[in-house]
C-alpha cells in the first residue's frame, strides 16, 4: 500500500514532467501549426547547461539560471535560424528539417561533453525526505518539482486565459489570418511562444538532471513520450497535455513498478523482468492506441 | 459544374504513352549492375560490392515508404518498425531452425530464403495493417506522431524479447538458402539483392500508374474531393500503407541477411528518419529517387564514417539546407524520367 502510493506519486511528477514539455510542443504546434522533433534537444540543452554550472559552481540557483538560459538561447536561434523559415512548408519540411536540428545538437553535444552520462547531484536542502503521511517518507525533491510543475501549470493557465498575450495567442491558434489582419505582429507573438515552450522544456531538463543521467538522446526518449502525451490529450490543447501527461505519466509508472512482480506469479523471475519491463514500457501506447479507437481526435480536442 | 484539376487528367490520360527513356534507362543499369561487382574488383576494392547490396536493399525500403509518403502524402515515422519486422522474421525463423524446436511450438523454423522472403512480407503487411488501422484514423501532425510512437512501442517489445536477444540482438549465423547459389559469397548476394530490387521497383511502377496508384495520387492532393466523387478514401490509404509496411518487410528481411545480424537498431525511430531523408534527398514522390537517395546517404555514411566518426553533425545542417531551399531533390535534376511529381 505504501509502495503503491510511493509510486502513485512517483508518476504523478513524472507526469508533470512531461507537461511541462507537452505544453509547449502543443502550444507551438496549436499557433504556428509547426511540428518540432527538437524540442527534446531543448530539453537535452536545459538538462546539460544546469548540469555543467552546478559541477563547475556549486550553485543551485546559477544552475537553475544557466538551465534556462540555455534551453531559451538555442530556442531563439533555432526559431530564428530554421524553424521561422518553416511556418508555411509542409509537415514533411518541418519534420526532416528539425530531424536536421536533432542530429547536428546531438552529435554536437557529443563532440563536446563526450558519450558518458553526467550526474547531477541534488541540492543539499532538498535532498532530505518528507514524511507526505506519517509513516511514509518521500523525496523532497520529487515534492519540489511536483510544485514547481503545479505552479508552471497554474501560471500557463492564467497567461493563456487572462493577459493580452495569452488572448493573442488563443486568437491565433484559431484565426491566424485575421489576428495579423488586427495589426498584431505575429512573428514576434510566434517568437514569443517558441521560447516560452523552449524554456518550459529547459526546465523540465534542467530537473531531471539529478532524477536521471543527463546524456545524448534523453531528448528523444522523452519526445515520443511527450508525443503520446500530446495525441491522447488532443494537439494543440494544454489542459489535454495536463490531463495525457498525467495519464501517460502514472500509468507508465505503475505498470513498470507492478507488472514484472505479476509476471513473477507464474513466470521464472529473470524472464518475468525483462518481459515485464517490456510489455511496460508498451503500456503507454496500447493507452494511445485505445483512445485513438474510442475518440481519434485526443481526449481534449481543442475546438477550431 | 465540377472543377477539374486539368493537370492531373492530362497525366492520367499520358499514363499509355510510352517514351523509350524508362525502358532504355533499365536495360543500361541492368547492364551496369551485372557489370559491377568486376569493376570493383578490377578497382581493388571488394567491399564496395557488399556497399552496393546495402544501398539496394535501403532503396527498397525507401521506396516503399515513398508509396504512401511521396504518393499518397501520409507522413509515416515509424517505416523502421516494418523494416526491423522483416529483419527479426528471418533472424527467429533461423533460429529455431538452428534450434530444432518450432516457433511457438507449431512453426518449424527455416533457411529457405523462397519461405523467409514471403513470411516476412506477410508478417509485416499485418503490423501495417493493424498499427495503420489505427493511425489512419487520424491525418496530418498527429499521424506523424502516432506512426512514430507505435514504431517505438515495437522497439521496445524487441529489446525485451530476451528470447531473441533482446538488447544485444540475434545473430543469424548464415544467409538464406537459395537453390545451390553460394549466398556467403557477397557478389552472389548482391545479385540476388539487385535482381529482387530491380523488380521490386518494375512492380511499383506498375503501382503507382494503376488507378489505385492515381486514386492514392488523388488523394495526397486533395482528400476531401476524392471522398466526394465516392471514393472511401481510408481503405485506399490503408491498403497503401499495407502495401508499403510489406516493401519494407522485404528490405528488412534481405537486411537481415545481409549483415547475418538483427538487433532492436533496425527498429530504431533514427532508422525511419533515414529512409525519410533518402527520399527527400532523392525526390518525394518519384519512382528512382529512394534510391538516387539510397545511394547518397549511404555512400556518405559509409565515406565520411572514415573521416570522422561525427559525420551527422555535417548530415543535420545539410539536411536542413536541402529542405530549406530545394525543390524535388536529386530527381529534379532528370525531369523527363518519370522526375516529375505533378
Amino acid at each position: 500500500m505504501t509502495l503503491a502510493l510511493e509510486q502513485l506519486l512517483n508518476g504523478v511528477q513524472f507526469g508533470i514532467m512531461l507537461f511541462l514539455l507537452a505544453a509547449g510542443l502543443t502550444l507551438i504546434f496549436g499557433i504556428m501549426n509547426v511540428i518540432n522533433l527538437a524540442h527534446g534537444s531543448l530539453y537535452m540543452i536545459g538538462a546539460y547547461g544546469a548540469a555543467l554550472v552546478a559541477a563547475r559552481t556549486g550553485s543551485f540557483v546559477l544552475a537553475i539560471l544557466a538551465g534556462l538560459a540555455a534551453a531559451g538561447i538555442a530556442g531563439l536561434l533555432i526559431e530564428f535560424l530554421v524553424i521561422r523559415k518553416l511556418y508555411n512548408r509542409d509537415h514533411l519540411q518541418q519534420v526532416l528539417a528539425t530531424f536536421g536540428l536533432i542530429l547536428f545538437i546531438n552529435e554536437g553535444a557529443t563532440i563536446l561533453f563526450g558519450r558518458t552520462p553526467l550526474f547531477v547531484s541534488m541540492p543539499p536542502f532538498l535532498s532530505g525526505s518528507v514524511e507526505i503521511i506519517p509513516g511514509i517518507p518521500y523525496p523532497t525533491y520529487r515534492i519540489a518539482i511536483m510544485i514547481v510543475g503545479l505552479l508552471v501549470a497554474g501560471g500557463l493557465y492564467l497567461l493563456v486565459n487572462k493577459t493580452r498575450i495569452g488572448m493573442l495567442v488563443r486568437a491565433g491558434s484559431t484565426h491566424r489570418e485575421m489576428v495579423r489582419a488586427l495589426g498584431v505582429d505575429i512573428r514576434l507573438l510566434y517568437t514569443i511562444v517558441f521560447g516560452l515552450g523552449a524554456l518550459l522544456a529547459g526546465l523540465a531538463g534542467l530537473m531531471a538532471g539529478p532524477l536521471l543521467a543527463v546524456q545524448v538522446g534523453m531528448g528523444e526518449q522523452i519526445l515520443i513520450l511527450t508525443f503520446v502525451v500530446v495525441v491522447i490529450g488532443g494537439l494543440g490543447s494544454i489542459r489535454g497535455a495536463f490531463y495525457g501527461a498525467l495519464i501517460v505519466g502514472i500509468t507508465d509508472t505503475m505498470l513498470r513498478a507492478f507488472l514484472p512482480s505479476v509476471f513473477k506469479t507464474f513466470m521464472a523471475a529473470s524472464e518475468a523482468d525483462a518481459l515485464g519491463a517490456g510489455v511496460s514500457s508498451m503500456g503507454i501506447y496500447l493507452v494511445m492506441a485505445l483512445v485513438l479507437l474510442i475518440r481519434p481526435q485526443g481526449l481534449f480536442h481543442a475546438q477550431g | 459544374m465540377l472543377k477539374v484539376d486539368e493537370k492531373y487528367v492530362a497525366q492520367a490520360q499520358a499514363v499509355p504513352r510510352r517514351s523509350w527513356w524508362p525502358v532504355a534507362g533499365t536495360i543500361l543499369f541492368i547492364l551496369c549492375a551485372a557489370a559491377f561487382p568486376y569493376f570493383a574488383k578490377a578497382i581493388g576494392d571488394p567491399s564496395l560490392i557488399g556497399l552496393a547490396a546495402r544501398i539496394a536493399i535501403y532503396a527498397i525500403a525507401a521506396a516503399s515508404l515513398n508509396l504512401i509518403l511521396g504518393y499518397g502524402g501520409m507522413i509515416s515515422f515509424g517505416h523502421a518498425a516494418y523494416f526491423g519486422m522483416g529483419g527479426y522474421v528471418v533472424g527467429i525463423l533461423y533460429n529455431h531452425f538452428a534450434s530444432g524446436d518450432p516457433f511457438l511450438g507449431f512453426i518449424p523454423g527455416t533457411n529457405q530464403l523462397l519461405i523467409t522472403l514471403p513470411a516476412a512480407i506477410i508478417v509485416s503487411g499485418l503490423l501495417a495493417l493493424v498499427l495503420g488501422a489505427l493511425s489512419l484514423r487520424t491525418s496530418g501532425v498527429p499521424f506523424i506522431m502516432i506512426t512514430l510512437a507505435f514504431a517505438q512501442m515495437l522497439f521496445f517489445l524487441f529489446v525485451s524479447l530476451k528470447a531473441y536477444g533482446g538488447d544485444d540482438g540475434l545473430i543469424v549465423r548464415r544467409r538464406n538458402v537459395l537453390f545451390d547459389l553460394n549466398m556467403a559469397d557477397d557478389t552472389t548476394f548482391f545479385y540476388v539483392a539487385v535482381g529482387i530490387a530491380v523488380v521490386y521497383f518494375f512492380v511499383f511502377a506498375k503501382l503507382v500508374r494503376s488507378q489505385f496508384g492515381l486514386i492514392l495520387g488523388g488523394i495526397r492532393q486533395n482528400e476531401r474531393r476524392m471522398a466526394a466523387i465516392g471514393i472511401s478514401t481510408y481503405r485506399y490509404k490503408l491498403v497503401a500503407f499495407v502495401i508499403a509496411g510489406m516493401g519494407a518487410g522485404l528490405a528488412g528481411a534481405l537486411m537481415a541477411n545481409y549483415s547475418k545480424f538483427v538487433s532492436p537498431d533496425m527498429l530504431h525511430w533514427t532508422k525511419s528518419g533515414d529512409l525519410m531523408i533518402m527520399i527527400i534527398i532523392g525526390g518525394t514522390g518519384t519512382l528512382i529517387g529512394p534510391a538516387l537517395g539510397a545511394v547518397v546517404l549511404v555512400g556518405l555514411e559509409t565515406f565520411l564514417t572514415s573521416w570522422t566518426e561525427h559525420w551527422k553533425f555535417f548530415l543535420g545542417p545539410v539536411l536542413i539546407l536541402i529542405v530549406l531551399f530545394s525543390t524535388g531533390g536529386l530527381m529534379s535534376l532528370f525531369s523527363g524520367w518519370g522526375g516529375k511529381r505533378e
